[in-house]
């Protein structure tokens, strides 16, 4: 078995495949079964045993570096615009890299307006593991 | 082996350590082992009184290890100045740990986790796991927190305030696996109660209740959030309800009244009323003027600016708001709310959307964009 992070995004990446407006913009029966979907997804993989764990965040982010020791730490401001902003991922946890294309896949065609699904872009990243302990 | 009635003991024999004067992690380190040795001996022995039993075992357990410590000098002038076991009297030594574990130098979450493991008797897994941080983190938590409070006395009473601070947050924390940490804080608070003659206590409980009892209503199959005025008031609990109001009338009638209190009391006001449409608004505002003289918090503040809205009509919340900071939590949900029955949909959708981006958990979130979207397509 092996990790991999699935990231949703708010924005940036590829171009849309559909010209989708934002959430807001749909029917409130679209926007909850959008989520059904997503809440299904995550429960159908606990119940295949390669659910490890997903979070939403918040749109608000803020870049943060270091401007040397005893000044305040440099922030970009509120203004999150041009950033690719991630608005959640899911852990997995599968055999395959194929069964983790499938599961992305999957979770990509979420229904949008119109029971559509979106066809979004979502990025798989795999998990880095700890060097395999040699054992003579 | 009864694990309740085991849970509900350790914070008494904890107590007894501390005020006898054990340092506070060597004492619970002293408990959980009389613990262990309960869970092996009891059953084929159980004792006739299980907590002087636990307190002696507990004492036993932390001379020896004290004995044994680098700084056995100072512990063994302790212990010659300290009567032996023996009986345990009936005063309340959990009260100490109230205070302990809600002392000022802890911060809350460290105070939180510090309560429920000392006070709540929770295992740290259970704590870790309603937190959903691995165990080792919340263990390390729970001993820094420890360390924090190894040197402080109690002489005299603490903060009654900072413990019902610590309470609540307790309660606000919900629930998640095996604890239930509404529940938990429930029954701390209520043993507090017993302990700690002060209408706030009873404030707490009342509000603790009510807002309990409405729990089953609150979210929908689907586990969206279903917001008060739409809840299907057959499914609140009228005994929680009935309990909550009667702590509160007690406690009012003392005329000493606090911020526990007043959000109590409007907590009472909708338990109250039949349907959304009866509610008492003109009280509830009323309530939320002392609330604000108490407290003068912004967020009572805002929660004003609803009922005046309900009570005197759109436009004059949407005046009580006006003077507040638009960057509050749940402004921009207010407002839109306001703006809506004044008839301003665009301005609604656009607000609804914008408190939807602000929203700090996912259940809310949704319900905030589901607004938005109903208003934007219909």
């Amino acid at each position: 078995m092996a990790k991999y992070l699935l990231l949703k995004h708010y924005r940036g990446g590829p171009t849309p495949v559909t010209d989708m407006p934002m959430l807001d913009r749909w029917t409130p029966e679209e926007v909850s079964a959008h989520v059904q979907y997503m809440r299904d997804f995550a429960a159908r993989l606990e119940s295949t045993g390669e659910f490890v764990d997903s979070q939403a965040l918040s749109p608000e982010g803020t870049f943060v570096r270091s401007d040397g020791e005893g000044r305040p730490p440099v922030t970009d401001g509120p203004f999150a615009e041009t950033k690719d902003l991630i608005a959640g991922w899911m852990v997995i946890d599968v055999d395959s890299y194929e069964r983790a294309l499938d599961l992305a896949a999957e979770l990509s065609a979420a229904p949008g307006q119109g029971g559509e699904p979106i066809h979004e872009w979502l990025e798989l990243r795999p998990f880095l593991t700890a060097p395999p302990t040699i054992t003579e | 082996m009864d694990e309740a009635m085991l849970r509900s003991l350790t914070p008494g024999v904890l107590g007894v350590l501390v005020r006898r004067g054990a340092d506070f992690a060597a004492a619970e380190d002293a408990v959980q082992d009389a613990l262990v040795e309960a869970l092996r001996v009891w059953p084929d022995d159980p004792p006739r009184e299980p907590k002087a039993w636990l307190v002696t075992v507990a004492w036993r357990r932390f001379l020896d290890v004290a004995r044994a410590d680098a700084a056995r000098r100072r512990r063994e002038d302790l212990v010659d100045e300290e009567p032996a076991p023996g009986p345990v009297p009936e005063t309340d030594d959990t009260l100490r740990l109230y205070f302990l574990c809600a002392h000022p130098s802890l911060t809350p979450s460290s105070a939180v986790a510090l309560t429920l493991r000392a006070v709540g008797g929770l295992t740290t897994r259970q704590i870790a796991r309603a937190y959903l941080v691995p165990e080792a983190t919340m263990a390390q938590r729970i001993s820094r927190a420890k360390r924090t409070v190894a040197g402080v006395r109690f002489d005299q009473p603490g903060d009654v305030a900072t413990v019902l601070r610590v309470l609540y947050l307790v309660f606000n924390e919900g629930y998640s696996g095996d604890v239930d940490l509404a529940a938990e804080a429930i029954r701390l608070t209520r043993q507090l109660r017993v302990a700690v003659d002060h209408p706030e206590v009873s404030g707490l409980l009342a509000l603790m209740l009510l807002h309990h009892a409405r729990r089953a209503s609150r979210t929908g199959p689907d586990g969206a959030l279903v917001p008060l005025a739409d809840q299907d008031r057959r499914r609140w609990d009228t005994g929680l309800i009935a309990e909550g109001v009667e702590i509160l009338q007690t406690a009012l009638s003392r005329d000493r009244l606090g911020e526990f209190q007043a959000q109590a009391a409007v907590a009472a006001l909708h338990a109250d009323a039949p349907t959304a449409a009866a509610t008492d608004w003109v009280q509830i505002v009323e309530w939320y003027d002392e609330l604000v003289r108490l407290t003068a918090s912004p967020v009572a503040r805002l929660n004003r600016a609803v009922a005046v809205g309900e009570a005197d009509g759109p436009r004059a919340g949407l005046a009580a708001l006006a003077p507040l900071d638009a960057d509050l939590p749940r402004y921009a949900a207010v407002a839109a709310y306001l703006h809506e029955r004044d008839g301003d949909r665009s301005t609604a959708a656009r607000l609804y959307a914008d408190a939807a981006r602000r929203a700090t958990n996912l259940a809310e979130r949704d319900h905030l964009t589901r607004q938005a979207a109903r208003l934007n397509t219909r």
